[in-house]
């Protein structure tokens, strides 16, 4: 459904011009969950930008479905990592939630209830008229994951939402995705440096090699489902996958260091 | 923790009080012609503000300080926005305000004396004009400066440009618009004194200086007075609608110190 294509991002011209992403290619397909993980400053948030349509790529396209994608698409919704940043403060969290949904033009009582099931879905009823700034962090983000359902969109770009909640509050957050998603069925582009996280969220891991940015390797990830935050991550294809992916990010990481400043392009499907 | 906020509260209320009791005191044995007793200032100022003189002064005052303090804020939270928004616009336009705001406001007097009397317009004229820097100055920092997260939430969401300019952009800018207006509200009064110092038939400025050349010295230190406690109301009730109407900023702020 949503498909890139020789996709380079260049920042800045000339001598001093920063090769951000260099050549990536990859298809997220109807209905599935992929991480995208890679070593930090791999340009994994400029990839999302790009496939968002926040940032122009310097070449190659992104399409969703069949359009190409020049500017954010009405089917798309983005939760950012700064959720502190992202929530309007002077608005409370229905205003919040329901201030993206003028576009949509909804009768006021199909936008309320919109606002109601989708704040209701990541546990937050009582929480509907209260600031964002009232709220801890793990609800803040929550908040902007309600929002981006209440949207309705047909895939969902989430950018290391997590990368800034404690642990606890960090599993009962993957869980909440892949609760919603199953109640949604919408399609989530998930950017994560967490390995573990990776691999307990995914249909399919997306590994990017260091900056200039490639696809290094795509994994499929077959854990039953449901995934549980205990029983999954005792199996022993869990610890194999999160060893498989850590090696990959790791052995590429240990290539650059010893000077391979031309590494080759290494891309298996799997 | 509260005994000591009760402490703080009292104190606040008290040290006016005492320093007061100390000028009373000190002035009730002075036979100084310029430093009258406080009681002599007292009783002239029920006399001449409460409320003889109210309506002929104090009022024409107060409608200038506002008309011209009201179309300040107006035009500088408008032409904030625009030149916030517009970056080729503000570098434009950049040396010309910079200009014009570094002219000592006293200076524009005759000018507007010459151009438009010595009636009301003028004064609104000059209150606004100096008014109208920090105003917007500020607008223009706090329009630029919106998050780029938030602005790009906006552009994920499709959010239209009128919503965004209403919703988004102008209420992030808004605690510095607030700071503005506040500084602005200060220089609103100042100006108001000295154009009626200048050229008025009416006004406190005017009355504090028409006292002093004939002589009246409790009814000019009665209005000067007066000044003081206008201008601690007036930054007062500023205060009091900042925050209600910057609630979410403080809670915000208080939130990611924590």
């Amino acid at each position: 459904m949503l498909h890139v294509e020789h996709l380079k991002k260049t920042y800045g011209e000339g001598v001093r011009a920063v090769e951000a992403i260099g050549d990536v290619s990859l298809e997220i397909r109807e209905n599935e969950l992929v991480c995208i993980v890679g070593p930090s400053g791999c340009g994994k948030t400029t990839l999302l930008k790009c496939m968002s349509g926040l940032l122009p790529p310097t070449s190659g396209e992104v399409r969703l479905g069949d359009e190409r994608v020049s500017g954010p698409p009405e089917r798309m919704a983005l939760v950012f990592q700064e959720y502190s940043r992202s929530l309007y403060p002077w608005m409370t969290v229905r205003q919040n939630v329901a201030f993206p949904l003028k576009r949509k033009r909804l009768g006021k009582d199909e936008a309320r209830r919109l606002v109601e099931e989708a704040v209701g879905s990541v546990g937050l009823s009582g929480a509907l008229d209260r600031y964002p700034w009232q709220l801890s962090g793990g609800m803040q983000q929550r908040v902007a994951i309600a929002r981006a359902l209440a949207y309705q969109p047909d895939i969902l770009l989430m950018d290391e939402p997590f990368a800034s909640v404690d642990a606890q509050t960090r599993a009962d957050l993957e869980d909440l995705v892949l609760e919603v998603r199953r109640r949604y069925g919408v399609t989530i582009v998930f950017v994560t440096h967490d390995i573990d996280e990776s691999v307990y969220l995914s249909d399919r891991i997306m590994v990017l090699t260091p900056s200039p940015t490639e696809v290094q390797e795509v994994l499929t990830v077959d854990l039953p489902q449901p995934r549980d935050q205990v029983a999954t991550k005792e199996l022993p294809e869990f610890a194999h996958l999160r060893g498989h992916v850590w090696r990959s990010i790791k052995r590429r990481q240990a290539d650059e260091d010893a000077g391979g400043a031309a590494a080759p392009h290494v891309t298996s499907a799997g | 923790m509260r005994r000591e906020r009760l402490l703080g509260g009292a104190l606040e209320i008290a040290v006016p009080i005492l320093l007061l009791v100390l000028w009373g005191v000190w002035s009730s044995a002075s036979d100084t012609y310029y430093f009258p007793p406080l009681t002599d200032i007292l009783t002239t100022f029920r006399e001449t503000w409460l409320f003889d003189r109210f309506g002929s002064d104090v009022v024409p005052s107060l409608v200038r300080l506002g008309l011209g303090f009201g179309l300040a804020c107006v035009a500088g939270v408008v032409l904030g926005m625009a030149l916030g928004l517009h970056p080729t616009l503000r570098r434009l336009t950049d040396p010309v305000v910079q200009f014009l705001r570094s002219i000592p406001p006293p200076a524009l007097l005759p000018f507007g004396i010459l151009v438009m009397g010595v009636g009301n317009s003028m004064k609104v004229f000059i209150i606004a004009f100096v008014c109208v820097w920090p105003v917007l100055l500020n607008t223009i920092d706090g329009v630029a400066g919106v998050d780029p997260t938030l602005r790009e939430t906006s552009r994920v969401y499709g959010v239209t440009s009128r919503d965004r300019l209403f919703h988004v952009t102008l209420p992030a800018a808004t605690p510095q618009v607030f700071a503005g207006m506040r500084t602005s509200l200060s220089l609103a009064l100042i100006l108001m004194v000295i154009s009626e110092m200048v050229a008025s038939t009416n006004g406190i400025g005017y009355f504090v200086l028409q006292s002093q050349r004939t002589f009246a010295i409790p009814e000019m230190w009665s209005g000067i007075l007066l000044l003081g406690i206008l201008g601690y109301v007036l930054n007062a009730g500023f205060v009091l609608i900042e925050r209600r109407v910057l609630r979410w900023h403080r809670g915000a702020r208080a939130s990611s110190l924590s």
